[in-house]
């Protein structure tokens, strides 16, 4: 019972992680009609600048800001460098010259920070477990990633539905042309929708980088993730996301969690021990398979063009 | 087809005669290491080509092509591990799985459009991706070593370098016949007309989806050749082979060379292979350079070097 708690709670922290990820995805190929598959990278270089600003500030929190700020300049120097000369370009050359961008990252960290992977470690004070119910304990560091994650992504609704900006950017996503006759400056916004996209990307990879080693290619398996979220959720739909993310973390972590000693129950011990790791990692695709295969525009589309 | 004198079809010319001569160069200079490179210069062309006949007249995005690589590699691998030796079995088998595996994710994936179709294709190669790692039977995540390449009753010797790639070239020289051939048949104007206007085809009543789905297969199916050829030359088949850079790496060669060009992926491929070996004997972080490249021919030269070559001759 404290077991499938305890898996209840990672799956919502992974898949909290996971929304904060395709959050600032969903957002530019829904705003932008861009597929951008560098973002895996901005999460792996928001690990990387964490870990090295954690180690320069020796404050956790205060490497944690710095490590944003320097993700979110990266994005925006990206968008301006090469990215927005790719809006309205077919979706094949985007997924090229974004592969590009992801080789180049991929050697620039090993360049700069070496092949190893960097360790990041927690202060004290987010290591201690703290008492959910009786006798449930629940680490303090996976918590804070829950509650983080929610405070961003009502942040997120919160900006997007009730601010100017929101309106801008959600006139943006309906009507690109038309927002621009209107008046609206599309190049300055859609530079700020991607930043913002890079600073969430960042923020992923930085709270996920104690948890795991900060290592070189740590955002592509993840990426891959991200887009089956916003194709389950809806391309464009944050709300879709949000949801979709929450499932997929789940799926994906009981699955790991339990589906061995399931199978093992149906099957015998060799067959359970060859098919369950595969399984468990196929589920999500096939999940993802299965709902394509039925509503091909995902599960809550966003509203047409 | 008459040919023409233009850059293209010249560049092609001298790119083919070049490839059926340079074991003879090989031979003379002693340099076995280009044979080597070459020839998976080759194999990686015919795997190019096949996902060209499926991108560029189809108009199937798929980002998992080389799921097929690893399907037919690990066909053969695994027939190796199992005590079947000979090609006449592997390689027939290697075929029927690739085609059979295409059959069922394309029967699937094209109900769907777009980046949808992109993501779906991408979603079943990792799903392939991980069954290969479990397969702790043929060594899981470690890949499966091949002790013995195919035999063919003393037909051909795939141990020797020249008669290897040879047959690797003849393969591919079949393959983009096969691909010309179809190209220019019913069958494949019909497909290309559901590329430009899916709508109008079924209006005049193809049944869009079935010849769509028979490319897919096909195509499927020359890559699986293309995987039974790689594992013979690495003498390994690994889940890595099917994962999804691989992919990505295939479709590059595709637009490097030209995206609906017979020869395009062949060029891109040798490019692209030549390239990435001169970068990483100059640096050992060649992708430092190989991804901004990238992005600049994305930027710079659409229809990649053949569209570049047919502009050229335009003037």
């Amino acid at each position: 019972m404290f077991l499938l708690i305890e898996q209840l709670l990672n799956g919502l922290q992974f898949g909290l992680l996971l929304f904060l990820l395709a959050a600032g995805l969903t957002l530019v190929f829904g705003i932008m009609d861009f597929v951008n598959l560098a973002h895996g990278s901005l999460y792996m270089m928001g690990a990387y600048f964490a870990a090295t600003f954690v180690g320069w500030t020796g404050s956790f929190v205060l490497g944690a800001i710095l490590a944003l700020a320097a993700t979110l300049l990266l994005g925006i120097a990206l968008e301006f460098v090469a990215l927005r000369h790719l809006y309205g370009r077919d979706h094949l050359d985007q997924v090229l010259a974004t592969f590009g961008l992801i080789l180049f990252f991929n050697d620039m960290v090993r360049l700069i920070w070496g092949p190893a992977g960097l360790a990041l470690p927690l202060p004290t004070w987010l290591t201690t477990p703290v008492q959910l119910l009786p006798g449930v304990y629940y680490p303090a560091y996976r918590l804070s990633i829950i509650i983080v994650a929610l405070l961003v992504a009502a942040l997120l609704y919160l900006v997007v539905m009730r601010t100017r900006i929101g309106m801008l950017i959600r006139a943006g996503a309906s009507n690109r042309e038309m927002a621009g006759a209107l008046g609206i400056n599309i190049k300055l916004l859609f530079t700020l929708v991607f930043g913002l996209g890079a600073a969430l990307a960042g923020l992923a990879g930085l709270m996920q980088a104690p948890i795991l080693t900060v290592q070189i290619g740590m955002g592509e398996n993840i990426l891959i993730l991200a887009f089956v979220i916003i194709v389950i959720g809806g391309i464009g739909s944050i709300r879709g996301a949000f949801l979709a993310a929450i499932f997929v973390g789940l799926i994906d972590t009981l699955g790991r969690a339990f589906l061995p000693d399931l199978l093992r129950k149906v099957l015998s011990g060799a067959a359970a021990s060859t098919a369950a790791p595969a399984l468990s990692s196929m589920l999500i695709y096939l999940l993802m398979a299965i709902v394509l295969v039925v509503r091909p525009e995902g599960l809550f589309p966003a509203a047409k063009r | 087809m008459k040919f023409k004198l233009n850059a293209s079809n010249v560049l092609v010319a001298v790119v083919c005669a070049a490839l059926v001569l340079l074991p003879v160069y090989s031979a003379v200079t002693g340099n076995i290491f280009i044979l080597t490179l070459f020839t998976r210069i080759v194999i990686f062309a015919l795997a190019a080509s096949s996902l060209n006949l499926m991108m560029g007249y189809g108009g199937m995005m798929s980002f998992g092509h080389a799921a097929y690589l690893g399907i037919g590699g690990y066909a053969v691998g695994i027939l190796a591990a199992e005590g079947i030796g000979s090609g006449f079995i592997q390689w027939p088998v290697a075929l029927a799985v690739s085609a059979l595996f295409a059959l069922v994710i394309g029967s699937l994936s094209l109900r769907t459009r777009g980046v949808y179709f992109i993501m779906i294709t991408l979603a079943f190669a990792q799903m392939a991706y991980y069954v290969a790692s479990a397969l702790s039977r043929y060594g899981g995540d470690d890949g499966l070593t091949i002790y013995k390449r195919s035999t063919f009753d003393g037909l051909i010797n795939l141990s020797d370098r020249t008669q290897f790639y040879y047959l690797c070239l003849a393969c591919l020289f079949g393959g983009v016949y096969l691909i010309w051939r179809i190209v220019n048949s019913r069958f494949g104007l019909v497909v290309q007309g559901v590329r430009s206007n899916e709508q109008r085809m079924q209006a005049i009543g193809f049944p869009a989806y079935r010849y769509r789905l028979t490319c897919f297969v096909i195509a499927g199916t020359i890559c699986g050749l293309a995987g039974a050829l790689l594992a013979n030359n690495t003498d390994f088949v690994s889940p890595a082979v099917m994962y999804w850079t691989r992919s990505g790496e295939l479709m590059v060669m595709v637009i490097l060379g030209g995206m609906g060009w017979l020869f395009g992926p062949l060029i891109g491929a040798i490019v692209f292979l030549v390239l990435e070996e001169l970068l990483s004997q100059f640096t050992e972080y060649w992708a430092l350079i190989m991804g901004p490249l990238l992005v600049l021919i994305v930027l710079f030269a659409r229809g990649g070097i053949m569209g570049l070559l047919g502009r050229v001759r335009r003037g």
